[in-house]
């Protein structure tokens, strides 16, 4: 599953054969409107797969079903041997070990940088608040803004934010990050420096899922790029294969539709 | 195509002038918003024409000529408000009928309060949150003791000894406090996916917003002992008490849902994406938000409800108003009305405006980059 060496010249990325997530026959319906169609899926440990498809195609579903902030009702979801069904235990532990970061970064404005990323690891898993704060400050260097900590949501630029979201899902150190379209709220120069944070990440092993219009990203890091449209997953392959050798016409259609902007 | 030439550089630097003299200052203040029009000219006079003919005469009859000192309606020699009478009538106005050689329980009772509240509103003071819980708890059994007495070789004063201000505080203070967390549980309640949770909340707070407040206190005084077994009876400040705070917080209640319908729902959902429960959620992240968020309408409650306590005179305690109502009947004292109304209009005016005051520079305290 690693690309071909002269493709880019980054670290090998290699695949666990470990499956951390696992839907098989996921259906989901809106009232009476099918919006996820026999969604099967398999993702390995250390993965990064980047969803695309048109507005409306269910990306973001899929992946919200994943933590439970949408209920799908046929099919079933496993994530690391537990299965997401509406036993509140289940989902609780589940939704320790996913961290998702939002199109609109979901920041607590009443609370300072480094309070938001304290609170989960304090209230969740019970972490003392001088070891909280040491680990939160770790990870405000890595995403390169320690000197934010005391201020507030609102007083950082959308790159700024959208880093500290990262940051904050970060420190309930995850086994699988869930990216819903995170730059897309993004001017194009704070694009950049997400996806430098979110590049470092996959560099290091972290299990991804990203619904992301970046092409480039896709190209730089996922193992895997899966198309859907209209609910349903139309193609899935490696990246290489993926923009140069569409197989469906639906893929085509919308490759040509995303990649003629650059 | 333009013919013109359209290529324009500078490298003068223009300088920075004063603006011209009628546009700022006092002048500018004037001509802008008193005589910018001449609808708004005449509008100007008309009001300082108005205020001539009242304000004048208004600080004239209550202060300029006013009797300030004395002991009886003789004493009220000039024509302007008679001070002499609330004067006299003081202590009934703020203490009830309770007895004169316990007053300094009250007294006590208040310091105590006033001592308590006031490091919280001081930055630095450590330790707020254990304050808070020992002002929430334990003091208001301190305070009961202190002023109904019967243990600790204090002597019993019965609650309907109690009266004026202090029985205005009282109840205002326990309806503030007992109606605000009463309000929030009600506001979650109604927002629940629980049907059974959802429709008794909905419930009670129709019902309780739907009577006058006058009628809930008549039907604790009067109906509430037909349906008590005989002998028993629940004290008459304690029936007021609960009834004006089950009423208070279902108008609370609906002010604090408006608040928790405000929040995005990104809010909830990053906070149940980190693994947040419900409580915890509704503790750490919503309920901060939007709690802040309506503190103009939760104070116009507690105003509200400061002023609703003087309808306790339908069931027989006389707080303030009742006090001073009942100082007017005094047939030593005939014609005191304007003054005495005067009085507790002013007391209450004070009080509200400084819960009104409070409340802005609550607002100014926590703006602390709330708006994205």
């Amino acid at each position: 599953m690693s690309e071909p060496q002269e493709q880019t010249a980054k670290k090998d990325l290699s695949v666990s054969e470990e499956v951390v997530i696992e839907i098989k026959n996921m259906n989901k319906w809106y009232g009476a409107f099918h919006v996820l169609k026999d969604i099967n899926l398999e993702v390995y440990r250390g993965e990064r797969i980047v969803i695309c498809g048109p507005s409306g195609s269910g990306k973001s579903t899929v992946i919200r079903c994943l933590n439970r902030l949408e209920e799908h009702q046929k099919g079933q979801i496993i994530v690391n041997g537990n299965e997401l069904t509406s036993d509140l235990k289940h989902i609780e532990t589940i939704r320790r070990e996913i961290g998702m970061v939002f199109q609109h970064f979901n920041l607590f404005p009443h609370l300072t940088i480094l309070e938001n990323l304290v609170l989960a690891p304090i209230w969740v898993r019970k972490t003392p608040r001088k070891e909280a704060e040491a680990l939160a400050m770790q990870y405000l260097e890595r995403v390169k803004i320690p000197e934010q900590a005391k201020k507030y949501p609102g007083q950082l630029s959308g790159g700024q934010q959208q880093r500290v979201a990262i940051a904050r899902s970060l420190c309930m150190n995850p086994q699988v990050m869930l990216f819903d379209e995170p730059t897309s709220a993004l001017d194009p120069e704070m694009i950049k420096e997400v996806l430098d944070v979110m590049i470092e990440l996959a560099e290091e092993g972290m299990t991804m899922i990203c619904v992301t219009h970046e092409m480039g990203f896709a190209k730089k890091v996922a193992n895997r790029v899966i198309f859907m449209d209209a609910g349903q997953i139309i193609e899935q392959n490696e990246p290489n294969e993926f923009f140069n050798n569409p197989q469906s016409d639906r893929t085509k259609l919308f490759l040509s539709q995303i990649l003629s902007g650059h | 195509m333009t013919h013109k030439n359209i290529a324009f550089f500078t490298t003068e630097q223009l300088p920075s002038l004063a603006p011209p003299s009628n546009t700022v200052g006092a002048t500018a203040w004037i001509r802008q918003n008193l005589f910018s029009s001449p609808i708004n000219s005449i509008f100007t006079l008309l009001g300082l024409y108005v205020v001539y003919l009242t304000i004048p005469p208004l600080l004239n009859w209550a202060f300029f000529s006013s009797d300030w000192s004395g002991t009886s309606r003789a004493d009220c020699t000039t024509g302007g408000a008679c001070w002499v009478f609330v004067q006299v009538r003081l202590q009934q106005f703020i203490y009830g009928f309770y007895p004169s050689t316990d007053i300094w329980r009250v007294n006590l009772g208040f310091l105590m309060l006033v001592a308590l509240m006031a490091p919280l509103f001081i930055e630095k003071t450590p330790r707020k949150g254990l304050l808070a819980a020992f002002l929430l708890f334990v003091y208001p059994v301190i305070a009961f003791i202190l002023f109904s007495g019967g243990s600790f070789g204090l002597s019993v004063v019965t609650t309907d000894q109690w009266g004026g201000l202090m029985l205005t505080l009282v109840i205002a203070s326990v309806g503030i406090v007992a109606s605000l967390p009463l309000g929030v549980l009600l506001a979650l309640g109604r927002r629940s996916d629980m049907p059974i949770v959802k429709s008794s909340c909905v419930v009670f707070i129709e019902i309780w917003r739907g009577v006058p407040l006058i009628t809930v206190l008549f039907m604790s005084s009067v109906m509430l002992p037909l349906f008590l077994p005989e002998g028993v009876t629940f004290d008459k400040l304690l029936r007021a008490l609960i009834g004006i705070t089950l009423f208070q917080s279902a108008y609370m209640a609906e002010v604090i849902r408006g608040g928790l319908q405000a929040i995005p729902k990104g809010q909830y959902e990053a906070a149940q994406a980190l693994g947040l429960g419900y409580w915890k959620t509704m503790g750490l992240i919503i309920l901060p938000q939007a709690l802040k968020m309506v503190i103009p309408g939760i104070v116009n409650t507690f105003i509200a409800l400061f002023k609703d306590t003087t309808l306790v005179i339908i069931i027989g305690l006389f707080d303030l108003l009742g006090a001073v109502e009942n100082a007017i009947k005094d047939p030593a004292w005939l014609g005191m009305a304007i003054e005495g109304y005067v009085f507790a209009a002013a007391v209450f005016w004070v009080f509200c405006f400084g819960m009104s005051r409070y409340s802005i520079s609550l607002e100014n305290k926590l703006h602390t980059g709330h708006k994205r």
